[in-house]
């Protein structure tokens, strides 16, 4: 690697998550502040030091106080480079792709992006009170052509997971078994919303939310927030912590709506997966700790088949083996992912943040020994927006 | 009036515009219509522009014919009226001519939808200028 003190490669120095899974004391921005006050002082840097700042809330109206502009704002934050590019769950993903060209090139050096939600302790207070659209709307733009149906997100998900076990004979069993290695991991992590033993009969003989895709296949609501500190490697070598190292990034889209989904049985992994492998100069196999988004059980068996985990349409025989539990070959997300731990309505950042635990070793009991390389793939709209990151513990 | 037609009205409905005018029309006649560009592209939802090559499309009749590509069955809907119809299928319908579109299957038990159904279109009117499409079992093929 390059030593010289030009040495511009995008490292992230920095991770802090606010408190979670449950935070009524939080409100969004203050889970903003307190990942953000975390993720600095674990890099060792001042808010001042912050010369550029990505993030995006995913609420949907132009006042929204956690836009990148108004969360800008309220944190201070005196930058070059902005970006609040909004995809859903990847947009982090997105972020990270966007702030390493932007760091390479010297838009700015030291990025801070943040997210935080407290879906959770809001539902709670607003539980039930409207659908997505709501009685009598009318609705603009491509969405009126889904509109009058009333799919729910979860029939998105739902309708995918259907033709893939059309198409490949994957079953509801081979489905619970995300479930199950997620409930493994969290099992070790004291942060994890549910840490109770979860068997493949509890997810299959659970409610029917949304044919084939039972409670159990879903993932849960939380609160929570994170926040990283990206930099050039040059600037790393000064900062307490052993940077790790963005090898790959990439993004792509097939469709946004769920109804032009051209293939149900494929998603953007195939793209964005095969683009970040080549940057990162590694394949699949070489992969140490993988985090991938789980939505929903169906989530993370397509994309572990679109990145060449396994081949496309073995994914469920793939994973009946065990290999996601811990110890296995790909332990999957380690944290115990949207299923078991976290997901405030966006999941992308926490993909990330374990990646980087796994990567300095201070993953606690979930530690992969000996973790080099991970890879954290998000999963935007209704996998939709894919982005992909490969990150490593040393420079390549 | 089935389940399906008394509740039309209270769901999230089209917001019509200057591209989308033309379908909701044609489905308050009875008709699905999809769209095709000069190059022979073929799409739905209906754009300003041909998705594939940018061209200006044109609106092409569809038969009404088709088979389900995916489905699922919506069990937990909170949202009104919805949460009247569970469970309910939502569905995606291969026209015969290609495009495909998001729909509910009708007037049968959604447990016995299945992937590569045959089904037929039929079309609710909500108001002048607009219908909403809907697919139910294909008549020939003995499901009603």
């Amino acid at each position: 690697m390059s030593t010289s003190d030009r040495d511009r490669t995008p490292v992230i120095v920095g991770i802090g998550l606010s408190d979670g899974p449950v935070a009524p004391h939080l409100d969004t921005l203050q889970h903003h502040v307190l990942a953000t006050r975390r993720a600095l002082a674990d890099a060792g840097l001042n808010k001042a030091d912050i010369d550029g700042f990505g993030a995006t809330g995913g609420s949907k109206t132009a006042s929204s106080p956690d836009d990148a502009a108004p969360l800008a704002e309220y944190l201070g934050i005196d930058y070059r480079w902005l970006d609040g590019t909004m995809v859903g769950g990847s947009s982090f993903e997105y972020l990270v792709q966007h702030a390493s060209a932007a760091i390479q090139v010297g838009h700015c050096d030291t990025v801070l992006i943040t997210y935080g939600s407290d879906l959770l302790s809001r539902a709670g207070r607003m539980l039930g009170s409207k659908g997505q659209f709501g009685v009598g709307a009318r609705v603009d733009g491509p969405a009126q052509f889904e509109a009058p149906y009333g799919n729910v997100l979860i029939g998105a998900y739902a309708m995918a997971a259907r033709r893939h076990m059309h198409e490949y004979g994957t079953t509801s069993e081979q489905l619970a078994e995300v479930a199950v290695a997620a409930r493994a991991h969290a099992a070790l992590n004291p942060r994890a919303l549910h840490r109770d033993p979860l068997t493949i009969d509890d997810v299959v003989g659970s409610r029917m939310v949304a044919d084939p895709l039972h409670k159990l296949d879903c993932c849960v609501i939380s609160d929570g927030g994170g926040a990283l500190v990206m930099t050039t490697a040059e600037r790393a070598r000064d900062l307490p912590q052993r940077p790790v190292h963005v090898l790959g990034a990439s993004t792509a889209q097939t469709h946004w709506h769920v109804s032009q989904m051209p293939d149900f049985t494929a998603t953007g992994a195939v793209a964005s997966g095969r683009e970040a492998f080549r940057q990162a100069g590694v394949t699949p196999a070489d992969i140490d700790t993988v985090q991938l988004y789980d939505s929903f059980t169906f989530t993370s068996l397509v994309l572990l088949e679109d990145l060449g985990f396994c081949p496309k349409g073995e994914g469920g025989r793939f994973v009946e083996e065990g290999v996601l539990r811990p110890g296995g070959k790909v332990p999957l997300n380690t944290d115990g992912g949207g299923l078991s731990c976290t997901h405030p309505g966006m999941r992308g950042i926490f993909l990330l943040i374990e990646a980087v635990r796994q990567l300095r070793g201070q993953a606690g009991e979930a530690q992969v020994p000996d973790a080099e390389l991970a890879l954290a793939c998000g999963s935007g709209g209704w996998l939709s927006c894919i982005g992909t990151v490969i990150l490593g513990r040393d420079a390549r | 009036m089935n389940e399906i037609e008394s509740t039309v009205a209270q769901r999230p409905l089209p917001e019509v515009d200057g591209v989308s005018q033309a379908y909701w029309e044609a489905a308050a006649r009875g008709e699905v219509l999809y769209q095709e560009c000069p190059e022979g592209h073929r799409q739905l939802y209906p754009r300003a522009l041909c998705a594939t090559c940018g061209a200006e499309p044109t609106w092409q009749r569809a038969s009404g014919r088709g088979t389900v590509h995916t489905y699922t069955v919506v069990r937990q809907n909170w949202a009104e009226p919805f949460k009247g119809l569970v469970p309910y299928v939502v569905a995606m319908v291969d026209l015969e001519e290609g495009p495909r579109m998001m729909t509910n299957i009708t007037d049968c038990d959604p447990d016995d939808v299945h992937v590569g159904m045959a089904v037929e279109a039929w079309t609710v009117v909500v108001e002048d200028g607009l219908g909403i499409p809907f697919w139910r079992p294909a008549a020939e093929a003995g499901g009603r």
